[in-house]
């Protein structure tokens, strides 16, 4: 695969965005805040930020995402020589203003990862619970189905359900929930065996409640903190998971706009256009960072038992 | 110890079939399992010849049963779009990927274990602070894309190195760089707080009780228990490899396994996909059996269970 | 017990010991004074969290990195003070003038390297010569403290050893360098029953073979009655009465000690009650001005609270610092 397979008649002068690869660790070392207590602000305001984006997507973005003006491809970012304040971050190959494409990225990245969430998480809060609960052959049958989740690499299995099921959110949901499952079965498996020790449980089953009553009224909810800190520390996870699995095909189709396929989509013009591939490179970073940095803060102050996750 | 290593291999061999059981669910779960493993230009004979092959038109026992069948004689299916048997295209690649791995695994070593241990050492200052950063900075940001920035860095813009495909030393730069900077982050991590925790046994204390010099507290007492978790682990680097492994390889267009993977899944070559799986789940397994058996060389305490 | 010798081998002066917290100043180690002769046996006792350990650790100085600090005081060890050395300097003199038990043997000893491995680890640093002649003397070392087929245990791993014989592993570490000062950290206090005894037999016979000096740190006071020539007891971060063993269990003169005395059960004589002490040792972040033994002392006067008291005299060598001896 060239990378030089230019159809461009007048190949822009691409300045050099030397500034924007140091900036980015300029902007983490800070993000990650100034002291281990501190509020980590910047990754707060970037979370925000991404969400606002997510969430007003039709209101935010300049342009349709999707609409192509074959006359307008290929415009760099503004700053850039040849880039105008039309197109602020510049357009792709088919004319799509890159801005616009950014901003419903992050709504779809939004949504897969709320849902791939809820779903994986909320299949590994169940066998974790069930597991840790009854113990025994059932904690064994599961905790063996955990290692294995973690010993084989996911991805393959959810490229396998991207070819058979053929692509779309609910195929990629279902992928990636696959990856999380393990991570939270283990873990709040862990935080049910403590939990089965504790008084009120024993003086429930003294009682007479069946373990579906014990399990739904005192374990669950005594585990929803730990799982919410999951929650937050796998949504990075889920966010590259979800942008690998678009680069490599195998994510929602397009012409959807998501930030892996923009990245993979300007790799082949990465030499006369660096901004297609480079800039939402740079969004996923900043969000999956902010993400982790925030929820390993909000894990330091609800649970620093969890720090050796 | 003996018991320990067949005791392992059974628990691969049992994996194993899990995984070749759901690759064959999934096969034949959508309607028409036939069009999955035929190329669009097949002909109606084509199509009937298929069907016999596989026991598509019998019960699905009887159609797992052809499979495993096949599968023992070594023969997972025939390629849709490279007109080979799977495993041919397979074992073809490997050697490529074999080429990188063990270089990419070398430098997250080497870069993520003293890191580790150096960031343990300061732990709280500047100096644990950065490592932390580039840590947090190696799980950020996504494989692929760092593999892209390198080449218009490097290729693009410096022209020192190539941009992919295989060929002289130059070529191996940048993807063994950008799969070993995947791994380096975990390394580092699981290292630090292995260490801080090794640091404060009691033993570490007797050794310098014995007046053993600091270098030799840190790196031969500590180091050698910070490092057991580690290879407790291992099983998730390996998956991370395969990971990384792909995308790598897609990025730089290398000729290895995980670019196969990549083509299996755009061209819906679904017979390879299979076959890709099934031999990756074995090379793993093997590996991580290889890893259990150091494991207890490395940690005594396991030789005797 | 042995025949204590004239010159003193160590000589602590007024340590003091500090934690630095974000809530306070915790004072583990506050103004420890005592002197230990060469060959003597020297206890030091005290109830839990007194910081008898604390001490010990100032000394070697192995203080827990981060928070703890000696911040006063003179260690000398043979007339030098050991707490002006250089780090470096420090490494030369543990293991071969000063060396230590530490308490619990199941951790004591590295996992993963064989018992063999880690005490020609220390023989080395003295010998300098060949694996073999190091072997050889490990061997040596294994059999002087009572190992049996100490060949074969050179081969092995910790865990494969009961914690009795770990012990003996680490007693064999700690004198492997021949040191002039041997601090026995609770040496038997994990350890069977059935087995400390034979341990401080066995410590008490390698001191007589070496006639090395041991603090020997403890809150039994039947070990302190076996082993010591001379007894310290220490309350609150602070020394309260030192003398000889006999004096001091004859006519113990600060209330702490005799009813540390009075607490342990007697075999002989009819007991109704078992004699326990009233309330809690004082938070050391939050110390008195006054005694702080005086909250929970049956004696206690108001001069007690008011000022600290002194040190009096109340027989050979025999000191306690209670208001109570001014008297005299």
């Amino acid at each position: 695969m060239s990378i030089r397979e230019s159809a461009s008649p007048e190949p822009i002068a691409a300045p050099r965005p030397w500034w924007l690869v140091a900036a980015v660790p300029g902007v983490l070392t800070f993000a990650r805040g100034p002291a281990r207590r501190g509020v980590p602000w910047i990754p707060i305001f970037i979370i925000t930020v991404m969400v606002t984006m997510a969430l007003f997507a039709p209101l935010l973005a300049p342009y349709s995402p999707i609409d192509q003006t074959l006359r307008d491809k290929l415009i760099p970012p503004f700053w850039v020589e040849g880039g105008s304040m039309q197109y602020i971050l510049g357009t792709d190959a088919f004319g799509r203003d890159i801005l616009s494409r950014l901003i419903y990225g992050a709504r779809v990245s939004l949504i897969v990862a709320t849902l791939a969430l809820v779903a994986g998480g909320g299949v590994g809060l169940m066998i974790g619970i069930v597991a840790g609960y009854f113990g025994g052959v059932i904690d064994n049958a599961l905790m063996r189905l955990v290692d294995a989740a973690f010993t084989f690499p996911a991805i393959l299995f959810a490229l396998l359900l991207a070819v058979t099921m053929g692509q779309g959110l609910g195929t990629l949901v279902l992928a990636i929930s696959l990856l999380l499952w393990a991570s939270f079965a283990r873990v709040l498996r862990g935080e049910v065996l403590a939990l089965k020790q504790r008084d009120f449980v024993a003086l429930a089953k003294v009682r007479g409640c069946s373990s579906l009553r014990i399990m739904l009224t005192h374990i669950f909810p005594n585990v929803l903190n730990t799982f919410m800190v999951l929650v937050t520390l796998n949504i990075g996870v889920v966010i590259i998971a979800e942008a690998s699995l678009s680069f490599l095909g195998a994510g929602i189709p397009p012409p959807t706009p998501t930030w892996g396929l923009m990245v993979s989509d300007g790799r082949g013009r990465i030499a006369e256009a660096w901004w297609v591939s480079l800039i939402p490179g740079i969004a996923i970073t900043l969000l999956v960072l902010s993400v982790n940095l925030f929820g390993d803060w909000l894990r330091d102050r609800l649970d620093p038992r969890l720090r050796q996750l | 110890m003996k018991r320990y290593i067949v005791y392992r291999l059974l628990q691969g061999v049992v994996l194993l079939c899990l995984v070749a059981t759901f690759v064959f669910f999934l096969g034949r779960l959508t309607g028409n399992p036939v069009d999955l493993m035929l190329p669009e230009d097949a002909t109606a004979e084509d199509r009937v010849s298929m069907i016999k092959a596989l026991g598509l038109d019998g019960p699905l026992h009887e159609q797992f049963l052809i499979f495993v069948k096949n599968a023992l004689q070594g023969d997972l299916g025939m390629s849709i779009r490279m007109r080979q048997p799977a495993v041919e295209a397979f074992f073809s690649r490997l050697p490529n990927t074999l080429a990188i791995v063990p270089w990419a695994l070398l430098l997250a070593m080497v870069f993520g274990i003293p890191l580790g241990v150096i960031a343990a050492l300061n732990r709280g200052n500047m100096v644990d602070r950065a490592a932390g950063t580039i840590a947090v900075l190696g799980i950020a940001t996504p494989n692929f894309w760092l593999g892209i920035l390198l080449i218009f860095l490097f290729s693009v813009e410096l022209g020192w190195l190539p941009s992919g495909r295989m060929g002289g030393p130059e070529h191996y730069v940048l993807p063994v760089f950008t799969l070993g900077t995947f791994l380096i982050a975990g390394f580092m991590r699981l290292v630090r707080s292995s260490m801080l925790e090794v640091m404060e046994s009691e033993f570490v204390k007797l050794a310098r009780i014995k007046g053993l010099s600091e270098g030799v507290v840190i790196w031969k007492h500590c180091l050698r228990n910070a490092l057991i978790p580690v290879l407790t682990l291992w099983g998730v680097f390996v998956g991370n490899l395969v990971t990384g492994a792909i995308v790598t390889e897609t990025v730089f267009a290398w000729p290895g396994v995980g670019r196969l993977t990549y083509e299996a899944v755009i061209f819906r070559d679904f017979p390879l996909l299979q076959a890709v799986i099934i031999l990756d789940a074995i090379l793993i397994l093997s590996i991580n059996l290889v890893v259990d058996i150091l494991y207890a060389y490395v940690d005594p305490r396991i030789r005797i269970a | 017990m042995s025949d204590a010798t004239g010159d003193t081998v160590l000589e602590v002066r007024d340590l003091k010991t500090y934690f630095f917290l974000r809530r306070g100043i915790v004072k583990a180690v506050d103004g420890v004074s005592f002197s230990l002769r060469r060959g003597e046996v020297l206890g030091l006792v005290g109830e839990s969290g007194c910081g008898k350990s604390l001490t010990a650790l100032s000394v070697m100085r192995l203080l827990p990195k981060g928070a703890a600090r000696t911040v006063d005081g003179q260690v000398l060890l043979d007339g030098e003070d050991i707490l002006t050395r250089t780090p470096n300097e420090m490494r030369e003199i543990r293991g071969r003038k000063i060396s230590m038990i530490l308490q619990d043997p199941q951790t004591s000893l590295n996992p993963v390297f064989t018992v063999g491995d880690q005490l020609r680890e220390a023989i080395s640093r003295r010998t300098r010569g060949r694996k073999s002649e190091a072997m050889r003397e490990a061997v040596e070392a294994l059999r002087r403290v009572d190992i049996s087929a100490p060949e074969q245990r050179i081969g092995q791993f910790p865990h494969q050893m009961s914690g009795g014989m770990k012990q003996r592993v680490v007693g064999a570490i700690a004198i492997s360098g021949h040191p002039e000062v041997l601090i026995a950290d609770e040496p038997t206090t994990a350890l069977d029953v059935t087995i400390q005894l034979q341990y401080l037999k066995l410590l008490q016979r390698l001191q007589q073979e070496t006639g090395m000096a041991i603090l020997f740190i403890t809150h039994d006071f039947g070990v302190v009655a076996r082993m010591c020539d001379r007894v310290a007891v220490m309350y609150a971060g602070r020394i309260v009465e030192c003398g000889p063993v006999a004096q001091v269990f004859d006519s113990p003169s600060h209330p702490y000690t005799q009813a540390l005395i009075a607490s342990v059960p007697k075999m002989t004589g009819s007991t109704e009650r078992l004699y326990t002490i009233e309330g809690q040792p004082p938070s050391l972040m939050d110390l008195p001005v006054g005694c702080r033994f005086a909250p929970r002392c049956p004696h206690a006067e108001r001069r007690c609270v008011e000022a600290y008291p002194a040190s009096f005299t109340v027989g050979a060598e025999h000191t306690a610092d209670c208001w109570r001896l001014a008297a005299r």
